[in-house]
C-alpha cells in the first residue's frame, strides 16, 4: 500500500478497488485484533512445525534456531497452534494493555 | 454496403448482435422469455459461427458469477436472463458493478412471482434498480439490435467500464418477428474495437479484485462508483451519436414524439411506446395538444433531458410497469417527480401503473389515462397513483 487506507480520497482509489500490488497484505498488520497471544516454551518444543502447518494466517515462522514462533504483527490469536501442538508447548496468554 | 432489411425474431437479432460483437464468453441459465437469445447463441457457438466459450450453469447465480470471472480475465462477456433469474443474480449484480466489470446482459423483462407469471412487465429490473449497472430500455427490434452493439461499446469504454443491461420487453419484443436493418461485420469492427481491460487476472501479473473494504474506505469506494456511473452519461451520448452517424439511426436518453406545443405529455418506457404513439396521433387529430416522452436511458438517469423535455408541459402522465409496494406507486413516476421537484415551473404529474404480468395496454387506454389525468387536475387531492384498468 502506498499509504494508509484512511488517507485515500475517492479519487485516488483504483478503478473497481483493484489491488494491483501483489502481496501488499503484509502492510496490513492484523496483530492488534487478538485478545490472546501464543507463547512458546522452547524447552518443550520438538521443532515439528505442526503449528506452522495449521496456522490459517501464515503468521508462524521458523527462527534461526529452528523453533517455530508467531509473528505477533499478524497473529490474530485464534489459538489453533496451541490446540494442535503435540507437546503442549504453546500456551495462549491474555493480551494486556 | 447498403444494409439489407430483414424479418427476424427480436431475440435472434439480439443474439446476432452478440455474434457480431464477437463475444468471448457466454454463461447463462435458460429462463422464459429470454430463452431464444441464449439458445441461438449456443447454436452459433456449437456451429463454429461464434468463437466463444458457452458455459451452461446450474443457476443464474452461477451464470453471473461465471461472467464475473471471465470478465475479470478480460474476456468480452455476455449473458441474458428474465424475472426470477435476475432476482437470483441479485447478489452478483452489485459485485460486478462494484468491481467495474463490463459484462453485457440482456433482460427480457418479465413479471416476478407470486402469482407465477411468465409474461411481461418491468418488476424484475425495477427490483434490481439500484445495482449500479447502466440500464437501457428498448422499444423495437431495431432498437434492441442496435442497443446491444452499443452496450458493448459503452460498457467497455475505458472511461466507463460498467456492466450494462439492455432491457427488452418479454414476448412483446423478444418473441415477435420484426423488420430490421442488420449492419455489416465491417461496420461493427470499426465501431467496436476489441475489449482492452484496464486490469485483467493473469498469473504473470498477480492482482486482487473484489477485496475487503474496511469502514475507512467503503464510503470512498461507493462515491467513486456513483461518480463513475454519472460520468458514463456523456460517453453514452457520444457513442450513440457515432452509431447514428454510421447507421443513420439516432438514439437519445429521452426520445420525444410530437412534443411540439404539447401541453400534455405521456411518458413510457419500453415497447409500449409504440401503442402510446398511436394514441398520441389519434388525440392530436382531435386537437388535443399531447406529446410522448420515451425514456430510453434509465441509469444513469437523464435528469437534464427530462427537465428540458417537459418545458411548457402542464400535465404529465407517467406510466409504470411495476409496483413499489406500500411506497410511491411506480418507480418511474417517483423518479420523474423527484427530478422535477426543485423546478420552479413543473407540470402536474399523474402516475398510472399498468401492463402488469402481460396485460395489454392498447392505444385507447393511453387516451383514457390522459382523460383521467385531466379530470384529476381540478381536484385538490388525488391518489398517489392509479392502477390502470383494475377491476373493482
Amino acid at each position: 500500500m502506498a499509504k494508509p487506507m484512511d488517507q485515500y480520497s475517492w479519487k485516488d482509489l483504483p478503478i473497481g478497488c483493484v489491488v494491483a500490488e501483489p502481496g501488499n497484505a503484509r502492510d496490513y498488520k492484523t496483530g492488534d485484533w487478538k485478545s490472546q497471544r501464543p507463547v512458546v516454551d522452547t524447552a518443550k518444543c520438538i521443532k515439528c512445525g505442526v503449528c506452522w502447518v495449521f496456522c490459517p494466517d501464515a503468521a508462524i515462522y521458523k527462527n534461526e534456531e529452528g523453533y517455530y514462533l508467531a509473528n505477533l504483527d499478524y497473529c490474530k490469536g485464534c489459538g489453533i497452534c496451541a490446540r494442535e501442538c503435540w507437546t503442549g508447548c504453546i500456551k495462549m496468554v491474555e493480551e494486556e494493555k | 454496403m447498403k444494409d439489407k432489411r430483414v424479418g427476424m425474431e427480436v431475440s435472434i437479432a439480439l443474439a446476432e448482435a452478440v455474434r457480431m460483437a464477437n463475444a468471448d464468453c457466454i454463461a447463462a441459465y435458460p429462463i422464459t422469455p429470454q430463452t431464444h437469445i441464449v439458445e441461438h447463441l449456443s447454436e452459433l457457438v456449437a456451429d463454429g459461427k461464434l468463437d466463444a466459450e458457452f458455459i451452461p450453469v446450474e443457476s443464474e447465480h452461477s451464470a453471473l458469477s461465471v461472467c464475473a470471472g471471465t470478465s475479470a480475465v478480460g474476456a468480452r462477456t455476455f449473458t441474458a436472463t428474465s424475472s426470477q433469474g435476475l432476482a437470483l443474480m441479485h447478489e452478483i449484480l452489485f459485485i460486478v458493478s462494484g468491481m467495474r466489470l463490463p459484462i453485457i446482459m440482456a433482460v427480457a423483462n418479465r413479471a416476478l412471482s407470486a402469482p407465477l407469471s411468465i409474461w411481461n412487465d418491468h418488476s424484475d429490473v425495477m427490483a434490481s434498480r439500484d445495482c449500479g449497472w447502466i440500464q437501457i430500455f428498448t422499444e423495437s427490434g431495431q432498437d434492441t439490435f442496435d442497443q446491444t452493439l452499443c452496450a458493448f461499446r459503452i460498457g467497455e469504454d475505458p472511461r466507463v467500464l460498467m456492466p450494462t443491461i439492455v432491457n427488452l420487453d418479454g414476448f412483446t419484443l423478444s418473441h415477435v418477428v420484426e423488420p430490421l436493418f442488420l449492419v455489416s461485420q465491417e461496420l461493427v469492427e470499426r465501431f467496436l474495437p476489441p475489449y482492452k481491460p484496464l486490469y485483467a487476472l493473469h498469473p504473470d501479473k498477480p492482482l486482487t479484485m473484489g477485496a475487503f473494504g474496511m469502514p475507512e474506505v467503503y464510503t470512498e469506494a461507493k462515491k467513486a462508483q456513483e461518480v463513475a456511473l454519472r460520468n458514463s452519461y456523456p460517453v453514452i451520448l457520444e457513442i450513440w451519436k457515432e452509431w447514428g452517424e454510421l447507421t443513420g439511426r439516432h438514439y437519445h436518453p429521452v426520445e420525444t414524439y410530437r412534443m411540439e406545443g404539447a401541453k400534455i405529455a405521456l411518458l413510457t418506457m419500453g415497447s409500449f411506446g409504440e401503442n402510446a404513439m398511436e394514441a398520441v396521433d389519434h388525440m392530436r387529430e382531435k386537437g388535443i395538444p399531447v406529446g410522448l416522452l420515451k425514456l430510453r436511458l434509465w441509469r444513469p438517469f437523464p435528469f437534464e433531458e427530462i427537465r428540458k423535455s417537459v418545458q411548457g408541459v402542464e400535465t404529465l402522465v407517467v406510466m409504470d410497469r411495476a409496483v413499489s409496494f406500500g411506497g410511491i406507486g411506480g418507480p418511474v413516476c417517483s423518479e420523474i417527480k423527484t427530478a422535477l421537484y426543485q423546478q420552479s415551473r413543473r407540470p402536474k404529474i399523474y402516475g398510472f401503473i399498468g401492463g402488469l404480468g402481460g396485460r395489454d395496454v392498447p392505444p385507447e387506454q393511453f387516451e383514457e389515462m390522459v382523460q383521467q389525468a385531466l379530470k384529476m387536475k381540478g381536484k385538490r387531492q388525488v391518489e398517489e397513483f392509479t392502477m390502470l384498468g383494475v377491476r373493482e
